[in-house]
Parts: structure tokens; C-alpha cells; sequence
């Protein structure tokens, strides 16, 4: 006789932990592939709420397990002559039979997760694992007064009522009255209760000071027509990058966007990432702009001043020694001057690069190379420890 | 709530029960838990016992699973049986009156399975196993909760352990001790990876002991991985007989078939062994010897043995069997079931199913603290991304440098992992 036995309704969730454990190992796999995500032009210029997909790989569980050319056994419709082709390797069918939970499909296991722009960069540093003094660095002095409502009081000034507090005030007190008169079995209608002072609420109003950092970080593009679809989009890809870590990190930082010929312009964030340009190459041009912007908005006396220069170095060599003399001059007002050389077809310098490699010996310079899309994670990282190695 | 009631299972119960001591079908004494549809799932994702050590692949078969009913890629199964004594068996409480009806008609099936087969009787003692599980889940959770060990250390050994936790004896059978010599792997551990590497490698008592578990708990399974298709064959053979003289009322009737012929229907370019295993036991059943002939056949069989004695050309044909390889990018047809080429097809199958579809990798012999692997090959050849990595788990296991020798496009090659996980492969 078999026994019935009606398990429990209420599951208690065994698998928890281990589905836990799963997602943190999940999660680990999407920062090890950071590097090649974040290199998608698709994420580029980007809002950061906008979703995107990544493909993830999945947390594979290997075995000894056959390779293609094993083959198999199948059942089909008895219209399957020799050497008929039934299907394609990497689709269906092609499951060993009778496998059971033996083994696990060779097949890459990939699936894809949709995660924010705005997640996706606080993945990428968070594995930076910078120092919280980074902040510091970014001297706080403008600071904002605001005014903010925080808990209650009784003693108040007229426009700190707070209506809504006050009638629950009233309704609790309305509610024991009424409780009271059960107790003492009288059954009348409950009269009106008028508010009584008691019952007044106020809100207490808080000072709340907020520091803005005076930091201004100066993105300039050379966007020349030897600048090609690659070497660009290598480019703003370091961008991208730079000013999403900008603006994680920092609530409060300007950024203003340079893109230069022969002559420069500034232009605003969209047009930076997005828009292509022809023309010969004058890099002092973008140089020039960028002193001028930082005489007119910020005085390097009370601003911290970044200055990043992305160009694959194809100067008009006339241009050279000027801009050699501006850069010092930039390196001179800012906290740190970034160079960066997309090198597409080999990783010799050019003579730009080499110029400033000669010339310019100050300790807030720094000149990475970037020849394909797995070089920007480094250069980003690179930039970054000299920001802080550099002054702590 | 559901639209039955437990009597209405117990009354249908009753019936089938009888119908099984009639048929002389021999079971345990059979339990049913109906649970919900998330017991089910954990459940399944944790081999079917109610308590298992954790490990995050269990979390991962269970989002998994949970992800492919969300989208209606696979049904749910109907139930879940335990080979033990007495026989457990979860029944969804979701399910329908008719679905009940027939898992449970189906489980006794299982269940005269699991108690009459050879590989089952010499190789499982159904009458521990729920203790057995019990006792490792709590000894891997001491070994997590002591302070000397960890979560992260329980997880390494674990997760090698797992890797190869198929590269163990799989006949059940353990070799006598035998003479050892420095340098050679001894008799008794020449077929089985696992226990020569719990035994040999550089590895902690309690990690010697995760490695067991994990043995153990491979060797419970090994049965049924070698019968899948007999198992699942015998159990809706028996479904279907107990069904169909059940005299169901008309629409129940109705929707027996229908479910039925989903759970037998084939799987196009595929084997699904429920289709298999029932038509050969039901062909088989019509011939000369009919019944006693079957219940020996599920006393003494093998998936496959029970192929390459019984699966004949009638059948090959009947059921369109065919083989296929791959040819470049195309999967091509390579023999299909007549005169000439339906034995090649029956022995393809035969030496694909149960433990057939995982390579044999045996431990040779140790030089210089380097311990050399060989994969018995037949034609068929490694997946080499996996066997890159899952060499390194046996460096995990061994804690030292391993050589696998392995064929690669018909020629010999050696997969090197030094200590420090660094692979390659060389002549």
C-alpha cells in the first residue's frame, strides 16, 4: 500500500544559497570580459540609462567530454538517405543520444544579460579598486546651501506645518477617544473633534551643504581626415571611458570637448563622439582653444584642470615645435596632461610623439599608445595610476 | 486549488497497485510526495534529493531549468523517482488528475526497475542512499563552516572533483589489492581516475574525503546513466498497459493518450529513450518467450547490451534509425537502416548510450612527480577547449604537473598543464 503525503505549501528556498553563489561567479565573468565590452561602438556616445545587451559567458562546468567528430544516432521520418545533409554542426540536431545528465553540450554556452551603461561602468571601476583619496584630489571649495526637511518637531513657524503629520495626530487621538468610551460602555455617536494644539506637527528643517568639486577635464579630438574610421572610433572609445569614469566618480565636473583640424572648435558632447571630419592637422590648434577656454572659465588658480589629447600624431611638421611649447604650457596649468597616440599600422611613435618624448619631462605628463581595441583598457589604467601614484 | 482530491489519488492508487502485483511486477514499497512546482524544481536541480551539499552548479541547474520553463523550451517533468527503499516519488501538485494517474503507474514501473536490475542490485543499496546523501551534505557543510577550511577551499576540490567525476570505475566492480611499485598506477585504480587521485594526490584528509563524496555519489548514478533507455522504456511500457486496463472514463481516456504519445514520440535527428525503450520492450513483448522474456531482459540488461542483442533490423527500420557525422559545417547522414547498413546504425547507438558517450581517461604511470593521463581512444576524439580545462582540474586534484596523451586528428599529441596551470599541446 503506497503512502500519500502532501508536502509542504510553503517551499522553504533550499537553492538560495547556491543560486547566490552561481550569480556571484556570473558576475565575476562579466568583469573579466569587461575589456572587450566596453570596446563595442554600440555603447559608445551612449545615455547611461540606456540598456544595452552583452552577451555573457556562461560559468561552464568542464568535463572530458567527445568533439565533433563523433557523431550520432537519431530517429528521423525513414526518408533520410546517405550522405544527406540534415542540419549545421553548430545547430540542431547534433545532441549525443542517450546523454542523459552525463554530459553537458558542447556548444557555447552564452546568453545574454541587458545591464545599464550606468552598471557597466560601476562594474569597470569598481575593479579599478582606486583609493577613495582620489576624491580629495579634486579640491572642494564652491559649496551650494540647500535647505532640507528632515523628521518632525512640535514648536514650529506657520509655513513648516506639516498637514499630513498633523491629521494622523489627530486621527490617533480620535481613535484612543473613541477606544476609552467602549471601555466605559457608552454608546454615543461620536461627537466632532476639532484639532488641537497638541496636535500640530512641524518640519524640522535642516541646513544641507554640498561641495562641488572645481574640476574641469578638457577632452581634445583631432579629428583630421588621416584620423580614420578606426583610429576615431578607437578614440572616442577612450573617451567614452574617461568621461563615464569622470562622471562616476565626480558629481560635479565640467568637461568641455575640443575637436581640431587645423583649426579648432569646441563642441558639445554628442557632436564630440559622433561627428566626422576631413582637413590637414594642426594640433597646436586644439592646444590654443584649450588655453583659451581654460582663460576664460577656469582659472587654473582655483579649478583643477585635466587635459587629455587623442591624435594618431600625423602633425604638419611646421606645427611641431609649437605644439611641443604648448603642451608645456598646458602641463604647466593642469594637474595632468594625457597624451594618447592611435597607432593603428605599427607601434612606432610618430615623430610627434617622439618630439615630446624628447622635450617635455614633467612629471604630470604621461603618453600612452593605443593600437587596436584591447589597448584602451590598459591606457585607461595607465592614465589613472599616474593620477595617482603621481601626487599621493 | 487543485481538481482532485488526495482521496480520488489513493482510489486510482488502489487500482494500479493491483494491476502491478498482477502483472508480477516486484516494487519497494512506494511513497508519493506531492509537492509544488518550486519543490520540484530545487528538487531537480539537486539530483532529486531532499537534502544534497550545496554547490553553486546546483544554483546554476536551477536558474537553468527555471529559465527554460519560463520560456516554454521544456515542460516540467511529471514526477521525479528516487531509487531507494521505499521508493520515493514527487508528484506536482499542479498537474492534472490524469497526469497523476499516469506518473504513478509510471513510477511503478521505476521502481520494479530499480529493485530487479542487475546493475542496480550489485551497484546501489537503495535502502541507505537517503542516508548516504544526508551524511555527505552534512559533512561538506562542516567542512564549509570550519574556520581552517572555508567555502572557497570546499569549493576548488569540489568543482575538480565534479569535472571529473565521471572518470571512475564504471563497472561497480572493485579489483583486489595488488603488489605496488613505485612509479605505476596499482591494479585496482588503473580504471578509475578518481579514486587514484583521492588516493595519491597532494591532498588533505577532508579533501581526499570531498573527492569521495563526489565518487559516491557518481557511483549511485552510474545505474541509471547505464539504463536510461531500458529504465524509462520499461516504465512507460508499463504505464501504458496499466492504463489501458484501468477503463478510464471517456475523457480521461482521451487525455492518457494524448499525453501519452508526447512523452513516446520521437525526437527528430535525435533518440528520446522513452521512444526507444518502449517500442523495443513492446515489440519484444508480441514475440515468441513475450513476457517472461522482458522481465529477464530487465533483470540482466544494459542500455547497451540491451541494443546490440535486441534492437534488430525490423525495428531498425520501424523506427527509421539513422547515423550521422560531421562533414565540415554540415551534418551529414552517414548510414541509415537497411540490409547493409542497419548494424553499423545498431552499433553506433550501442556504444554511444549510458557511460558510452564519456570519454575514458585513465591514469599510466608517474615520472618525475608528473603524473601521465592517457584517453583510451576509440574513433572518436576529445573536445580539446574542454579537455584543455578539465585538465587542469586533475592538476588541481594531483598538485602537480599532468600529461594527457590524447589523438588529435588521428595523431598522437600530449596536453602538458604545468603546476601553474599553463596548457599546451605538444607531439
Amino acid at each position: 500500500m503506497a503512502i500519500f503525503k502532501d508536502g509542504n505549501t510553503n517551499s522553504s528556498d533550499r537553492s538560495a544559497w547556491d543560486r547566490k553563489r552561481h550569480r556571484q561567479l556570473v558576475e565575476e565573468s562579466i568583469k573579466k570580459n569587461l575589456g572587450d565590452i566596453i570596446a563595442e561602438e554600440s555603447i559608445i556616445g551612449q545615455s547611461k540609462d540606456k540598456k544595452i545587451k552583452i552577451p555573457i559567458r556562461g560559468i561552464k562546468e568542464y568535463q572530458f567530454i567527445y568533439g565533433k567528430n563523433a557523431g550520432g544516432t537519431g530517429s528521423g521520418e525513414g526518408q533520410e538517405a546517405k550522405g544527406q545533409v540534415i542540419g549545421k554542426a553548430n545547430g540542431q540536431p547534433g545532441q549525443q543520444p542517450g546523454q542523459g545528465q552525463a554530459g553537458n553540450n558542447p556548444g557555447e554556452d552564452v546568453y545574454e544579460t541587458e545591464i545599464t551603461i550606468e552598471e557597466l561602468t560601476s562594474y569597470l571601476f569598481d575593479d579599478l579598486q582606486l583609493p577613495d583619496m582620489e576624491r580629495k584630489k579634486f579640491a572642494q571649495i564652491e559649496s551650494e546651501r540647500k535647505f532640507k526637511r528632515s523628521s518632525f518637531q512640535r514648536k514650529g513657524i506657520p509655513p513648516h506645518l506639516n498637514k499630513k503629520r498633523t491629521l494622523a495626530e489627530k486621527i490617533k487621538r480620535q481613535k484612543m477617544a473613541q477606544r476609552d468610551k467602549c471601555d466605559s460602555e457608552e454608546n454615543e455617536s461620536p461627537e466632532r473633534i476639532p484639532f488641537h494644539e497638541n496636535d500640530l506637527r512641524y518640519c524640522r528643517i535642516k541646513e544641507d551643504t554640498r561641495r562641488h568639486s572645481n574640476a574641469v577635464v578638457i577632452c581634445i579630438m583631432d579629428t583630421s581626415g588621416s584620423m580614420d574610421q578606426t583610429k576615431k572610433y578607437l578614440a572616442r572609445s577612450f573617451y567614452f571611458l574617461l568621461y563615464q569614469f569622470v562622471r562616476w566618480k565626480y558629481e560635479h565636473v565640467e568637461v568641455a570637448f575640443i575637436a581640431h583640424t587645423t583649426t579648432a572648435q569646441e563642441v558639445n558632447e554628442q557632436e564630440f563622439f559622433h561627428r566626422g571630419e576631413t582637413g590637414g592637422t594642426y594640433i597646436s590648434s586644439g592646444y590654443e582653444k584649450a588655453l583659451e577656454i581654460i582663460e576664460q572659465r577656469y582659472n587654473p588658480a582655483i579649478w583643477n584642470i585635466y587635459t587629455f589629447h587623442c591624435s594618431d600624431g600625423d602633425n604638419w611638421g611646421e606645427d611641431n615645435a609649437k605644439a611641443v611649447a604648448l603642451v608645456n604650457q598646458l602641463c604647466t596649468i593642469s594637474n595632468l596632461f594625457g597624451y594618447g597616440e592611435i597607432t593603428t599600422s605599427s607601434m612606432y611613435g610618430s615623430a610627434i610623439s617622439k618630439e615630446y618624448e624628447k622635450q617635455i619631462h614633467l612629471d604630470n605628463f604621461i603618453m600612452v599608445m593605443m593600437g587596436d581595441k584591447t589597448d584602451i583598457w590598459p591606457a585607461f589604467k595607465k592614465i589613472l595610476d599616474t593620477e595617482s601614484g603621481g601626487n599621493s | 486549488m487543485a481538481a482532485y482530491s488526495l482521496d480520488e489519488l489513493e482510489y486510482w492508487n488502489d487500482k494500479i497497485e493491483k494491476l502491478v502485483w498482477d502483472a508480477g511486477l516486484d516494487c519497494y514499497e512506494q511513497h508519493f510526495e506531492i509537492c509544488s512546482y518550486e519543490d520540484m524544481l530545487c528538487y531537480e536541480s539537486y539530483v532529486g534529493m531532499p537534502s544534497h551539499y550545496p554547490h553553486w552548479s546546483f544554483g546554476k541547474a536551477y536558474e537553468r531549468q527555471k529559465t527554460f520553463y519560463k520560456y516554454n523550451l521544456v515542460g516540467l517533468p511529471y514526477e521525479m523517482v528516487i531509487n531507494s527503499d521505499p521508493c520515493i516519488a514527487y508528484l506536482m501538485r499542479d498537474n492534472t488528475l490524469l497526469i497523476h494517474i499516469l506518473t504513478m503507474a509510471h513510477v511503478y514501473g521505476h521502481n520494479d526497475f530499480f529493485k530487479n536490475n542487475r546493475l542496480f542490485k550489485r551497484d546501489t543499496r537503495a535502502n541507505l542512499e537517503m542516508e548516504m546523501f544526508k551524511a555527505h551534505a552534512n559533512r561538506v557543510r562542516e567542512y564549509i563552516q570550519d574556520p581552517s577550511i572555508g567555502p572557497d577551499k570546499v569549493e576548488r576540490i569540489l568543482d575538480a572533483a565534479h569535472g571529473l567525476k565521471f572518470q571512475t570505475c564504471r563497472h561497480g566492480e572493485r579489483k583486489k589489492i595488488s603488489e605496488e611499485e613505485e612509479g605505476t598506477v596499482p591494479e585496482r585504480l588503473k580504471e578509475d581516475l578518481l579514486a587514484f587521485l583521492a588516493e595519491k594526490g597532494k591532498l588533505a584528509e577532508w579533501e581526499r574525503d570531498l573527492i569521495h563524496i563526489v565518487r559516491e555519489e557518481t557511483m549511485y548514478f552510474i545505474p541509471q546513466l547505464e539504463t536510461k533507455i531500458m529504465n524509462e522504456g520499461w516504465a512507460s511500457y508499463w504505464h501504458y498497459q496499466i492504463l489501458n486496463q484501468l477503463e478510464l472514463p471517456q475523457g480521461l481516456h482521451l487525455e492518457f493518450l494524448q499525453r501519452h504519445h508526447l512523452v513516446i514520440r520521437p525526437h527528430q535527428g535525435q533518440i528520446n529513450p522513452y521512444f526507444l525503450g518502449f517500442k523495443m520492450f513492446e515489440y519484444l513483448d508480441q514475440q515468441p518467450g513475450g513476457r517472461e522474456k522482458i522481465m529477464a531482459i530487465r533483470s540482466e540488461d544494459r542500455d547497451q547490451s540491451f541494443i546490440r542483442r535486441y534492437l534488430n533490423q525490423e525495428l531498425c527500420e520501424k523506427l527509421h534509425l539513422f547515423s550521422y557525422g560531421i562533414q565540415g559545417d554540415d551534418i551529414v547522414v552517414t548510414e541509415v537502416s537497411n540490409e547493409e547498413g542497419w548494424k553499423t546504425v545498431r552499433d553506433n547507438l550501442a556504444n554511444a548510450v549510458g557511460l558510452g558517450s564519456i570519454p575514458i581517461i585513465r591514469p599510466v604511470g608517474v615520472e618525475n612527480g608528473t603524473l601521465l593521463l592517457e584517453h583510451v581512444c576509440d574513433q572518436r576524439e576529445l573536445e580539446l577547449n574542454y579537455a584543455q580545462e578539465t585538465v587542469k582540474y586533475v592538476v588541481d586534484l594531483w598538485g602537480g604537473k599532468v600529461d594527457l596523451r590524447v589523438k588529435i586528428d588521428n595523431n598522437p599529441k600530449i596536453i602538458s598543464c604545468s603546476e601553474g596551470k599553463i596548457v599546451n599541446i605538444h607531439d
